[in-house]
């Protein structure tokens, strides 16, 4: 697809990495040129100099024959500003814009429908679904969801007490009855797509894909709760911590929220009675333990600093058993954190650029491509991908077992009409099916590619 | 450094001139001529390296950082000559390696320099590969790979950028291979239209393959002894008006082919560049009236060398050596201009002669309005600081090093013009200089001291000095 960025900052950047990887034609466009150097450096794409919302510049990006403008710059009216020009500008351009703006961004709806938006993306409101989707599960670190949220992907770290810790993954099925997939194991620099004769060890990350049920009755089976938290405490006041509280407050979790600034403590106590509203440094030990940290079930460090939120995460693990959940802004401290067990780190950049690719996935798939939904599992070493089957597909109606499948590839789900199953050698797949495929192999763009030449 | 990646681009490089080896072998085929099997034997060679290379030096890693860019570019080059001249010394037609090697540089250069005083004494094939060289390196062998094969990584772009001629290398269309692809689309394009068009002014096939090569890459390499002085005017006519295409900026062909005809009209460089030669065209013909039968051929054979030595190509109608001094001084400076910016030609590219001119007019602006505030534009936009600082010091070692290698090629003691022009035409990548070099004189007077600096000249002249600095500068190596 041709495509066309507008915005080079930590999101434009992810967004132009990761979408040029994925072989579409990329054009970025920013004000400022040391900004464009920076990505055209290190990404193949073309940058322009220069303000978006201008038509000229615009028709210069080739707006004309483009298919879809991403409006990631700073500014919303910008943003706004520059997917109206392209509707107006480009012939068949579909247009995405950033709008963090509360005021804005609760019209999402009526910008979408009236001034013909694709997507409108609120990365606050974003990283807060996604931390509430974490709370769900507190032991795993990642929750994904596939086939429209019918089947999904958790990994979670597999400790001494587990009774999965020292056991071979053919024993399984008959030890817990339950019909759930490991697919992947992460065991310090390595990344295993294991078979039956793999031994999971103390310490291993483990990702599972099955449905909703099927995993909740594994994780009761394993001795883990599955039980969604009772309370959170929330460090940091800002609007990812307020979306948050809101949706926690609505599926009945007690918030607690400590912000340091007076007149942000008043805003927050006036559009969130339900929660408390603690006016004190975060970072203050006895504070904390005053309000209770070591009953904590769930801690969010969601201060400004990443390495605030860093040391609040460490100081919490310390003291009590609740769910972690650390917001770093940096992507590139992602090496550094991995090793400290931190539990779930949200990187909010990341997320908005995530939801944004997923999108594009979604619409080059109604061109041709047939990727439903791609997930990188461990930075570019694993990939959970699904495809949408088509009638003329080689694997359509072939048992499992007989297809010649490439090393490091596994089927983990099917999705037929609507009912998701654990697949094994017998089970087929047909026709309008989607596929879930686990691989540490990269750049798969069909069914057929997993299959032997 | 990422060496085993280099390494594996050097490789790739080797096999690819291997499959392009083919060609002379064909042309050995035809004219049976017993040379083939030697580019037979070298072409074999190549691919074996190619294969081996393919399966034992898969890299880890496809980051190519600026500096590994430029490194690879000059090593690709040195590499791409040292084999490709091969054939040239074992079938004993130039037996000295180092004389082979001149050669082969010349043609990949796009030079068209020889050392050779009987060029049609020489096999139709290894004629043949001496042209095609220059049509290769025209448009640039990395180029052309990243045109055809999957490098992998995303940081093509310093291949790309370390490769092609001009201050600001940018791309036509968003993916390096694209770009890649419609330069060479369009390079084929116009050879295929002066090919067809030489083949219905009567030239014979050879010919028109040899000399059509020659002028799409502005390399030089003829295969009679007087050049192009015994083809037709019609002939010789073609041949100016694709030389002087061939020397425009390849940005123009695309804004055309891309429908933005008004646009691509407009662009600056070319019509500097459109002015020079008129110019020059204008000025030598009122210079020489007299010395040809009729005012038409005076235009003629004026415009002929012109637009040879400003696209650097080099082919000559006519002993320019006896002209009066005026029109040699011009032929000289027209050496240094070049050609423009993102074309196949050479010499210092006519963008950056505007960008130096203005900056001089904007410093003597300066000099009367001190707290005046002045912008130097090019094409409209304007050219920021440190694009001007990198001209004014590309411009700096171009004379550095011109200067150094006429102090070296001096030691063989010929007449100043000679090793002036030796040089000049070599680092300019133009190929006839004046007095012994001159178009009917040749190379191989020269010592082999002299041959390699006008070797290392060529190279820096093609790859635009600074990788080929970067190769040999002790920052580079040092850990």
């Amino acid at each position: 697809m041709q495509i066309i960025i507008v915005g080079c900052g930590n999101v434009g950047g992810t967004l132009a990495e990761q979408l040029s990887k994925e072989d579409h034609n990329i054009t970025v466009i920013d004000k400022k040129s040391e900004r464009v150097r920076d990505v055209t450096e290190k990404c193949d794409v073309m940058g322009i100099v220069g303000n978006g919302a201008v038509r000229s510049v615009q028709m210069e990006a080739g707006v004309e024959e483009a298919d879809l403008l991403i409006a990631v710059t700073d500014s919303d009216e910008l943003n706004l500003l520059c997917c109206l020009i392209a509707k107006k500008a480009g012939k068949t351009c579909q247009t995405i814009a950033r709008v963090r703006n509360p005021h804005y961004s609760k019209e999402a709806a009526f910008l979408k429908d009236e001034l013909g938006l694709a997507m409108v993306i609120n990365p606050e409101l974003a990283a807060a679904y996604e931390i509430a989707r974490l709370l769900k599960y507190p032991k795993a670190i990642k929750v994904e969801t596939f086939a429209k949220g019918r089947a999904e992907l958790l990994k979670f770290r597999v400790t001494d007490e587990n009774p999965l810790a020292n056991c071979q993954l053919k024993d399984i099925p008959s030890k817990l009855h339950c019909d759930v997939l490991i697919c992947v194991v992460e065991r310090g620099e390595d990344v295993v797509i294991p078979d039956g004769n793999f031994t999971i060890r103390s310490g291993d990350l483990i990702s599972v894909v099955s449905t909703s049920k099927n995993i909740q009755q594994f994780f009761r089976k394993l001795g883990m709760t599955s039980a969604r938290v009772k309370n959170a405490m929330i460090i940091g006041g800002g609007s990812t911590s307020f979306y948050l509280a809101k949706q926690l407050i609505a599926n009945g979790i007690q918030v607690k929220i400590v912000e340091k600034d007076k007149e942000r403590c008043r805003d927050l106590c006036e559009h969130l009675p339900e929660a408390t509203i603690i006016m004190g440094d975060g970072t203050d030990r006895s504070l904390l333990l005053e309000e209770g940290i070591e009953d904590a079930q769930s801690f969010i460090s969601m201060t400004n600093i990443d390495e605030e939120n860093i040391m609040l995460s460490l100081y919490a693990k310390m003291v009590s058993q609740a769910k972690l959940v650390t917001k770093v802004h940096r992507i590139s401290y992602n090496e550094l954190i991995g090793p400290l067990d931190l539990g779930s780190v949200i990187y909010p950049k990341y997320i908005t650029a995530e939801n944004i690719i997923r999108y594009v996935r979604a619409l080059s798939n109604s061109m041709g491509s047939n990727v439903e939904t791609l997930y990188k599992l461990i930075e570019d070493r694993a990939e959970a991908l699904e495809f949408y089957i088509r009638g003329d597909s080689p694997v359509v109606g072939v048992p499992l077992q007989d297809l010649n499948l490439k090393s490091n590839i596994l089927i983990a789900a099917i999705n037929h009409n609507g009912t998701v199953i654990t697949p094994g050698g017998q089970s087929r797949i047909y026709r309008g099916d989607t596929v879930v495929v686990i691989t540490t192999r990269t750049g798969l763009h069909d069914i057929r590619d997993i299959l032997q030449e | 450094m990422n060496f085993p990646f280099i390494l594996y681009i050097l490789f790739r490089v080797i096999e690819v001139e291997g499959l392009f080896l083919a060609f002379p072998c064909i042309t050995a085929l035809i004219y049976r001529e017993e040379s083939g099997w030697y580019f037979a034997a070298v072409m074999a060679a190549c691919l074996v390296a190619g294969a081996i290379g393919k399966k034992f030096l898969k890299p880890k890693s496809t980051i190519l950082f600026a500096k590994d860019g430029l490194v690879a570019v000059a090593l690709c080059w040195v590499a791409a000559s040292m084999v490709g001249a091969l054939p040239f010394t074992l079938s004993g037609e130039i037996p000295s390696y180092v004389d082979a090697l001149f050669e082969m540089v010349s043609g990949f250069t796009t030079t068209g320099s020889s050392i050779l005083t009987d060029v049609e004494a020489m096999s139709y094939c290894a004629r043949f590969w001496r042209s095609f060289a220059h049509w290769l390196g025209g448009m640039g062998i990395l180029v052309f790979i990243m045109a055809i094969l999957p490098l992998g990584g995303s940081y093509n772009m310093n291949l790309m950028r370390a490769e092609s001629p001009g201050p600001s290398v940018g791309k036509l269309v968003p993916k390096v291979k694209n770009t890649a692809k419609l330069l060479y689309q369009i390079y084929i394009f116009l050879t295929i239209v002066m090919i067809i068009l030489l083949l219905l002014a009567g030239m014979p096939m050879f010919d028109t393959l040899t000399i059509t090569f020659g002028t799409a890459g502005t390399g030089g390499f003829a295969i009679l002894n007087s050049s192009c002085a015994d083809y037709t005017t019609l002939q010789q006519a073609i041949i100016t008006v694709f030389m002087i295409l061939f020397g425009i900026n390849f940005n123009v062909y695309f804004l055309i082919y891309a429908r933005k005809v008004k646009q691509g009209l407009r662009c600056e460089e070319m019509r500097v560049y459109l002015a020079i030669i008129a110019t020059a065209i204008i000025l030598i013909s009122i210079n020489t009236r007299g010395m040809f039968t009729s005012l038409f051929q005076t235009v003629h054979h004026a415009a002929f060398q012109v637009a040879s030595i400003i696209t650097t190509t080099g082919y000559a109608t006519t002993n320019f050596d006896l002209w009066p001094e005026f029109s040699k001084m011009i032929l000289v400076l027209l050496m240094f201009i070049g050609a423009c910016a993102g074309s196949t030609g050479g010499g210092i590219k006519v963008s950056r002669c505007i960008v130096l001119v203005k900056s001089v007019k904007s410093e003597l602006f300066y000099a009367l309005h001190p707290r005046s505030v002045h912008n130097v534009e090019l094409e409209g936009h304007k050219v920021d600081k440190s694009m001007l600082c990198s001209i004014d010091r590309f411009f700096f070692m171009y004379i550095l090093i011109f200067a150094f290698s006429v102090l070296i090629v001096s030691l063989d003691n010929f007449d100043f013009m000679t090793n002036f022009t030796a040089v000049a035409t070599t680092i300019n990548n133009v190929g006839p200089g004046l007095s012994l070099v001159g178009p009917t004189g040749n190379f191989h007077r020269f010592s082999n001291l002299s041959k390699f600096v006008m070797i290392f000249d060529m190279l820096v002249g093609r790859l635009e000095v600074i990788p080929m600095l970067v190769l040999f500068s002790p920052f580079m190596w040092k850990k």
